[in-house]
């Protein structure tokens, strides 16, 4: 069992006992802090199902060691912020456009595209693609994926024209 | 406590001394792959994340020393992919967004995986590795700290701090095949390295070897081959000798993700692409060189 | 990047807000994006403990003895299970009860388990997986399924899951063209992203409560109880949220481990598997090897087949039985073949055991058959289109088996539809956009650009007499119309098409899809394309019902006739005749429900006799893809650049889902054409993670264009086909024809590996 320690996530200061020293950032987050939103589908980095913001970089949390994490700023799925309404402009596209299927990789790929947008307001497709390319999808082939981000950059494109959230 | 946090390196030596079982923990991207699999157990850790003096990247005159914390993402950002070009080439081909955000060059090399990305580019520059340990610092050329697959020089109290790269003073390139077009461990790959200054062609491999190889032959016989009033090749045809040159260099082994005689080939035609390509004058519509 | 047949929209069009034939959202798909979907690794109980596996690491052996006592004395250790602890049963299957819950005295595929433990801790149920010992004697494993045909048995059963002769017409008819082919094609995986889980609780009456992810409730149910020597209904399911299926999780994998831990612990029991145990713990796609010969007239048209299929089940039967059938059914492809002698072979290794993955049986052949239809028109000297279009089949045409199509089947319109669509422009500059991708191999005149095309047709539902059915419920109440079937939702969008059911029947806008568990009636399994016409048609029969209760009740209440009452926007309302009516109907239910629960059958089938002939098949859907691809030929690098296709739907229910089905369909034919194999070495799997069983990312999916063919089906419901199965079938054939014209190579084995391009 390691010491106990505290991790910063979603704004909270969440108390970690009784921990294996080796649990990853994903276990600790799902199994200890009940925030099950990452999804564990890899273990090994690949899938990016486990996505989420530690200093504000987008990692895999399962290749976090959490004990580590202490002091730095942790945001998962469930801390993402909705600009208005129950949706981030990201979510609500991943909805209408059909962009969810099974839905186990899309918190991950919710992550991601936040990331990329903060970064990139206007990526083109080859950007989106590399962006998204470390979320693995096995039902939507992307297509809706990639036009969900579409759509979310020509709604914050609509927004910044209108200064009004639509 | 469990997990150390040290803030200076030499506040990382000593917590290695003090503590010879720790895991030594960079990005995370090797090693908690390894926990997660329960084929690393976990007894204490010294993480390096926040050593500022690790994740500091500075011009030093013709050089470039690079801290062993700076992730592939800031290799990625454009201050220093000017200075060395063939390096950021590289960082762009590891893993995904995820991997490149915390996976760091000392990790990297402290892995001294034949497949890592970015080791092929410093055996193109002659980068030096810079060590430090309870007996005060050190440096090794990264040919000699990188000892075998996943071995490395490294002593049991040392970490790695940096690595001293030349400035660019010519193309610099990385390509790398996998069966996938992207977020793919290297079946092979090619880095070379124009060095106009010293009129000199580096060459570094991946995944053909037991280690990242050079191809000194190859790297002499481009040397000669180049005009360098021009920086370009005097025969064209020249860059598939120099490919053939380097799959003479290599000795890849079959595996799950490849065959030899496939990794021999797939370094011909890189290298005779990287050389084509940065010392060629006739250049495609759209291409650019790197 | 997809592109719709500008007819769509107007095709496509609903007559009710959020009824059939429009866009309508996913129910769960807010809770998904939000993180708050609950998938069936996300669950949670008070007092739980976590279960484990220990699997062979040996693909043949003898066991000798195990030794548990170490495991058992571990601190924090539940439970240790052997086969001596299995009550009931100590075989499970899907089809047929031949695999053991636990190995004892045998073991016969690498991965088979062993041994099952519980423990307060993951890591501390790994180490006690470590601490058991097991005394293997290991044998050489039968790895090639030639070989396992000749050799002794590896199973009480024998070596040989079936073996189908299908014969048609004079099998000494020849055509003066003649071409020949043998095709490979290696062990896909469907590799989808949710790994297996469950949670199995103890429950007060002795029996077991387990929620899973799984794609068929009450078969897994009738396993588990039987191996706990239970009542079935002492075994209660309840779908947990499913990452993906792909046919993937047909099979029981922990089920029956997790109750059997639950039952013996008396505690709440999780179980999940890791990356590396999901593919060691389902089925994967039969590997096969194909013989093919055509001939033909030398205006293309075909007079003779001939075909040896041959395809390795690996260690238990799973599904074998039934991909045989389909690929010996369909290995002509959906072309007009008056004189055919086929057999089909489903044989037992010490591979991996194979079963259901979407598409099944039919993925194989049509590798095989559209490589050799390429080859037919090349000999011929005719347009490789052309010569399929002069083949095609269409109603009152016969298939191998002699059965007649009586339904729709318009594949001449999907080939014609598909060669039709737009070509791609020239790939990007970008490096990132050539073969290589990002690891920016190549340069633009590296590349080599080459055109494939395929055609493809599977059976949808199940076949050979096979009483299949589904079960639906709905109630109106207050106004909300609530249905219930043990369908299982993997993704597909089943539960959206739910509501839009009830919207359309009812006129009501709010309907809520209940939990799918087994205190209702099986729904069959979420396979075969058989959900939306047999578990869509119990539920819109349980509606038709409650909307027949509700008009009968009003006109009863109003003299007016049920024939011109109609239910529109949450009102009955009197759409013609003398009496006006508009009531409301949460009013109408505020006080009572109108409710029924029914259950939807099919049309009858027959099995097929000694020769393979016989009306064994529902019905049938099409598709066409025309793949364009850019490669690197020094590399043999490949970059799909493009796939077009055209597809049978019968009717498009719900565009947007419709268009991510056949995204996703073809992401995964891709995926079999240029890089997914699941590798083994002496039956062991060499690659089973993500990060050496590769599928493809956003990078090596192709732009997707896609025109529907809509041409109701007479029988089903609504007139729908189910539309999953077909992208997967004929995408693949078409990327590799495509390669093949880039590059010239013969190409017969998929996936294509660089090697093969460069003939090394």
């Amino acid at each position: 069992m390691s010491d106990p320690y505290v991790l910063t996530v979603n704004g909270a200061e969440r108390r970690v006992d009784d921990a294996w020293l080796g649990e990853s950032l994903l276990y600790v987050l799902r199994e200890r802090l009940g925030l099950p939103g990452s999804k564990t589908g890899c273990e090994q980095g690949e899938c990016g199902s486990c996505s989420v913001a530690v200093d504000g970089e987008l990692v895999c949390a399962c290749l976090v060691l959490a004990a580590s994490a202490v002091g730095t700023t942790i945001t998962t799925v469930e801390g993402l912020q909705p600009e208005r309404g129950d949706f981030t402009d990201v979510q609500r596209a991943f909805v209408d456009e059909g962009a969810v299927q099974c839905g186990f990789c899309t918190p991950g790929l919710v992550m991601a595209v936040h990331d990329l947008l903060d970064r990139t307001p206007e990526p083109s497709d080859l950007d989106i693609r590399e962006a998204i390319s470390g979320n693995l999808c096995r039902c939507t082939g992307y297509g809706r994926v990639v036009a969900a981000v579409e759509a979310a950059v020509a709604v914050r494109r609509g927004v910044a024209a209108s200064g009004v959230a639509p | 406590m469990d997990v150390l946090l040290p803030t200076t390196i030499d506040e990382v030596v000593t917590a290695r001394a003090e503590r010879p079982e720790a895991m030594l923990l960079a990005g995370g991207t090797d090693l908690m792959v390894a926990v997660n699999a329960g084929l690393r157990a976990v007894p204490s850790v010294v993480a390096l994340r926040a050593v500022d003096d690790l994740r500091a990247w500075a011009r030093q005159g013709d050089e470039v020393v690079v801290g062993a914390g700076v992730t592939y993402r800031r290799l990625l950002g454009p201050e220093l992919a000017a200075l060395v070009p063939g390096l950021a080439e590289a960082a762009r081909t590891v893993g995904s967004p995820q991997i490149r955000s915390v996976g760091t060059l000392g990790g990297n090399l402290g892995t001294a995986s034949p497949a890592g990305d970015a080791l092929p580019v410093l055996v193109a520059l002659g980068a030096t590795v810079e060590l430090a340990g309870p007996d005060g610092a050190r440096s090794l050329p990264l040919t000699a700290f990188v000892t075998g697959p996943k071995r490395t020089a490294l002593g049991a109290a040392e970490v790695v701090t940096a690595v001293r790269v030349p400035v660019a003073s010519g193309a610099q390139q990385y390509r790398k095949v996998g069966v996938r077009n992207a977020m793919v461990i290297a079946v092979a790959s090619v880095a070379l390295v124009v060095d106009t200054a010293h009129r000199r062609i580096g060459v570094g491999l991946g995944s053909v070897g037991p280690v990242p190889l050079p191809a000194p032959e190859a790297s002499a016989f481009a040397a000669e081959a180049v005009d360098w009033s021009t920086g370009s090749l005097v025969e064209l045809s020249a860059a598939r000798r120099f490919g053939e040159l380097v799959a003479a260099a290599t000795s890849p082994i079959d595996d799950h993700r490849s065959t030899a005689a496939y990794r021999r080939l797939a370094v011909a035609v890189l290298a005779e692409r990287c050389l084509r390509t940065a010392c060629a004058a006739p250049r495609a519509p759209g291409e650019v060189a790197a | 990047m997809t592109t719709v047949d500008a007819g769509t929209a107007a095709r496509a069009g609903t007559t009710r807000p959020g009824g059939l034939g429009g866009d309508a959202p996913r129910p769960d798909g807010g809770p998904k994006v939000r993180g708050e979907f609950a998938f069936s690794n996300d669950l949670w109980a008070h007092d739980m403990v976590w279960g484990a596996t220990l699997r062979s690491p040996h693909a043949s052996a003898r066991i000798r003895a195990i030794d548990v006592s170490a495991a058992v004395a571990l601190p924090g250790v539940r439970a240790v299970l052997t086969a001596d602890d299995v009550p009931g049963s100590r075989y499970y299957g899907l089809e047929h009860r031949d695999q053991p819950v636990f190995a004892w005295e045998v073991v016969r595929y690498a991965g088979e388990p062993v041994a099952a433990v519980a423990a307060d801790h993951p890591e501390t149920a790994r180490r006690a997986l470590a601490a058991i010992v097991v005394d293997y004697e290991l044998l050489t494993p039968v790895c090639d399924p030639e070989a396992a045909l000749t050799g002794p048995d590896l199973h009480p059963d024998g070596n040989t899951f079936r073996r189908l002769l299908v014969n048609k017409g004079d099998r000494t008819a020849r055509g003066p063209v003649v071409v020949e082919g043998t095709y490979e094609l290696g062990m896909q995986d469907q590799a989808f992203l949710g790994p297996e889980a469950g949670l199995a609780s103890p429950g007060d009456d002795g029996g077991i409560d387990l929620v899973v992810s799984t794609q068929w409730l009450h078969n897994d149910r009738d396993q588990i109880a039987e191996c706990l020597g239970l009542a079935p209904d002492k075994v209660r399911l309840t779908l947990g949220g499913v990452g993906g299926a792909f046919g993937g999780r047909e099979d029981v994998s922990l089920q029956v481990h997790a109750s059997l831990l639950a039952q013996r612990v008396g505690r709440p029991v999780k179980m999940v598997y890791s990356r590396e145990e999901s593919f060691l713990g389902h089925v994967h796609r039969h590997p096969g090897r194909l013989w093919m010969r055509h001939s033909a007239d030398h205006d293309g048209t075909i007079v003779s087949y001939e075909a040896r299929i041959v395809l390795d089940g690996g260690a238990y039967r799973s599904s074998s039985y039934h991909v045989v059938a389909n690929a010996a059914c369909f290995s002509a492809g959906p072309y007009n073949t008056p004189n055919a002698v086929v057999e089909g072979l489903g044989v037992r290794t010490n591979n991996p055991p194979c079963g259901a993955m979407r598409g099944f049986g039919a993925v194989q052949v049509c590798f095989a058959h559209e490589a050799q239809m390429d080859r037919l028109a090349d000999a011929c000297g005719i347009d490789r289109v052309e010569l399929r279009l002069r083949n095609a089949m269409a109603p009152g045409d016969t298939l191998l088996t002699g059965q007649v199509i009586d339904g729709a089947l318009p594949v001449a319109e999907v080939i014609r539809a598909a060669a039709a669509l737009p070509m791609p422009g020239p790939a990007p500059a970008d490096p990132m956009a050539r073969p290589g991708g990002a690891g920016r191999t190549t340069d633009g005149p590296d590349v080599v650009r080459g055109v494939g095309f395929a055609v493809g047709f599977k059976n949808l539902m199940y076949a050979e007499g096979y009483d299949d059915d589904s079960h639906g419920a709905c109630r109106l109440e207050r106004g909300v119309v609530t249905v219930t079937c043990a369908a299982a939702e993997v993704g597909q969008g089943f539960v959206t098409l739910c509501q839009q059911i009830g919207r359309e029947v009812l006129g009501v806008a709010d309907v809520v899809v209940a939990p799918a568990d087994t205190a209702i009636g099986s729904a069959g399994s979420t396979s075969a394309s058989r959900q939306t016409w047999m578990s869509g048609g119990a539920v819109e029969k349980a509606c038709r019902s409650v909307r027949a209760q509700v008009v009968a009740h009003v006109a009863a209440a109003t003299g007016a006739a049920a024939a011109d009452l109609d239910l529109v926007d949450g009102h009955v309302v009197a759409v013609s005749g003398p009496v006006a009516v508009s009531i409301d109907l949460a009013e109408l239910t505020a006080e009572r429900s109108f409710t029924d629960s029914v259950r939807f059958q099919h049309r009858t089938t027959s099995p097929l006799d000694a020769d393979g002939q016989g009306d064994a098949h529902v019905s049938f859907a099409c598709a066409a893809h025309r793949a364009v691809v850019d490669v690197d030929p020094e590399l043999g690098l490949v970059r799909v650049v493009q796939v077009a296709t055209a597809q049978d739907v019968g009717r498009v229910l719900n565009p947007t889902a419709a268009l991510g089905q056949i995204e996703g369909g073809i992401a995964q034919g891709v995926g079999l054409a240029v890089m997914e194999e699941l590798l083994l070495s002496d039956g062991r799997p060499r690659n089973p993670s993500f990060t050496d069983y590769l599928i493809p990312t956003s990078l090596d999916v192709p732009e997707v264009v896609v025109d529907w063919v809509e041409v109701p089906e007479p029988d089903a419901p609504f007139g729908a086909k189910g539309i999953g199965e077909p992208p997967v079938i004929s995408s693949t054939p078409a990327v590799v024809a495509a390669i093949r014209a880039a590059t010239g190579k013969p190409l017969v084995r998929v996936p294509v590996r660089p090697g093969d391009i460069v003939g090394l």
